[in-house]
């Protein structure tokens, strides 16, 4: 497949990296952002879009979902183009001296100027803190399930207590020799149904529930085969298990981003104020993911740093040009 | 400006006394936050990432957790029957001689 060329790459679609194609759209500048969850609004959009949000200035109140609806709305006349359900993997310089993105599914994009506006960064699985648990990954123990036929007359142990330890638990009972389930507590937040279906397999013996309880240990030679239960009452309980599942939602990790060779301080990239660009030139980093003295995590601050950033991008890549600043209030929005 | 005596014991079991205001609808993980300790409040303070974990230590009966906090407990790590949130725990002046120690950081 072809790269995708454009003139600012965009990693991250949250509020930020789409203001961003609105700021470089006045420049005349084209924007493509990549983005590893499904839709645009990072955050917004994927954990609060019922939130109402206080201080985006002009707006008393406004839904976190609103308000990525809106910059959607403002930025449809440059155009951008999305990548998205793809993470950025990798960065390469090509011969021209632009900057080559690829994702992990091969998608290549070419562009003389990066904007990172990765907010925390990529969602990825909480993993439960078990010393020995990063031997067996992909040797017993998984935290997705992709393909249930894998657990086909398996001892299966999960450990969870939301919808997806609720509704696996019960899905592994048609296929999986025996399914127990491990919470640290008696009760459930899933959904009602899938909380009673749990108890009533429980009570028929489908499932073997395990509340109050926590894995602190994993045993096997080269494969999982077995996991140590602490129960708070009971002490130790020792369970033969083919398969430990551990399914505790997801958390920001910055991912494949920290190995670009960026100054990271903390988690975060390190930029300088006067244009937000990071130690490599051509690439800046912007919003949440970014660091500086004084830093605040705020959308409006990551609207400020988009605006300035785009003024650096345009002067990197029409070095000759004299930018003139325009005034929407005078010229109005010319779209693509 | 109505001020409570707060001890926060870092990952390191450093004791940090900490002069709290509680007029300013502060919480523990935004005290942490303003006094330099290792709390990184990712989700700003929604109950929705447990960065903010700690245990109480002192005898303030403070355990009544919402929905979103237990949710949010169940898919963090190290938790204990003296788990709280921090972003949950708001500065009060019935909380003087508050103690807690941060949880360990979990990946």
């Amino acid at each position: 497949m072809k790269p995708i060329e454009t003139d600012i790459i965009i990693v991250g679609a949250g509020p930020c990296g789409l203001f961003t194609v609105f700021e470089a759209g006045l420049l005349k500048l084209k924007c493509h952002l990549i983005d590893y969850l499904p839709q645009a609004g990072g955050q917004l959009t994927e954990i609060y879009p019922k939130k109402p949000i206080y201080d985006i200035p002009g707006f008393p109140e406004i839904l976190a979902g609103e308000l990525v609806e809106n910059l959607m709305k403002q930025i449809a006349p440059f155009k951008p183009g999305f990548t998205l359900g793809e993470r950025c993997e990798t960065i390469s310089k090509t011969e021209d001296g632009k900057f080559k993105v690829v994702t992990n599914r091969g998608t290549e994009h070419i562009a003389p100027v990066v904007a990172i506006a990765g907010g925390l960064g990529c969602f990825e699985p909480r993993k439960p803190p078990i010393a020995n648990l990063s031997d067996f990954e992909d040797k017993g123990v998984e935290y997705i399930i992709k393909d249930p036929e894998f657990y086909r007359n398996k001892k299966v142990v999960v450990a969870g207590g939301g919808d997806s330890a609720l509704d696996w638990s019960i899905f592994l009972t048609n296929v999986a020799s025996e399914v127990s389930l491990i919470h640290r507590r008696t009760e459930f937040r899933g959904a009602p149904d899938s909380v009673e279906k749990v108890m009533e397999l429980a009570s028929n013996k489908k499932i073997n529930l395990i509340t109050n309880s926590e894995v602190i240990g994993l045993s096997g030679n080269g494969h999982l085969k077995g996991v140590e239960i602490k129960h708070q009452t009971d002490g130790i309980i020792s369970k033969e298990a083919d398969h430990f599942v551990p399914l505790f939602g997801l958390s920001p990790k910055l991912g494949p981003i920290a190995d670009w060779g960026l100054n990271i301080n903390k988690n975060s990239i390190e930029v300088n104020t006067f244009d937000y660009s990071t130690n490599i030139e051509g690439i800046y980093a912007i919003g949440d993911i970014n660091t500086y003295p004084g830093k605040l995590k705020l959308i409006l601050c990551g609207f400020h740093e988009a605006t300035l950033m785009c003024q650096s991008a345009f002067k990197r890549i029409y070095p000759d040009k004299n930018f003139v600043l325009k005034y929407t209030t005078v010229n109005g929005i010319q779209g693509f | 400006m109505s001020l409570i005596n707060v001890t926060i014991i870092d990952r390191e079991g450093v004791e940090h006394k900490i002069e709290a205001p509680t007029d300013i609808n502060m919480n523990v993980m935004e005290l942490c936050k303003a006094n330099d300790l290792p709390v990184e409040g990712t989700c700003g303070g929604m109950a929705m990432c447990a960065s903010c974990h700690c245990y109480i230590e002192s005898s303030h009966d403070i355990f009544s957790r919402s929905d979103a906090e237990e949710d949010m407990l169940d898919q963090a790590f190290f938790v204990e029957q003296n788990s709280r949130l921090g972003c949950q725990i708001k500065l009060a002046d019935d909380l003087e001689g508050l103690t807690l120690r941060l949880a360990p950081e979990s990946n």
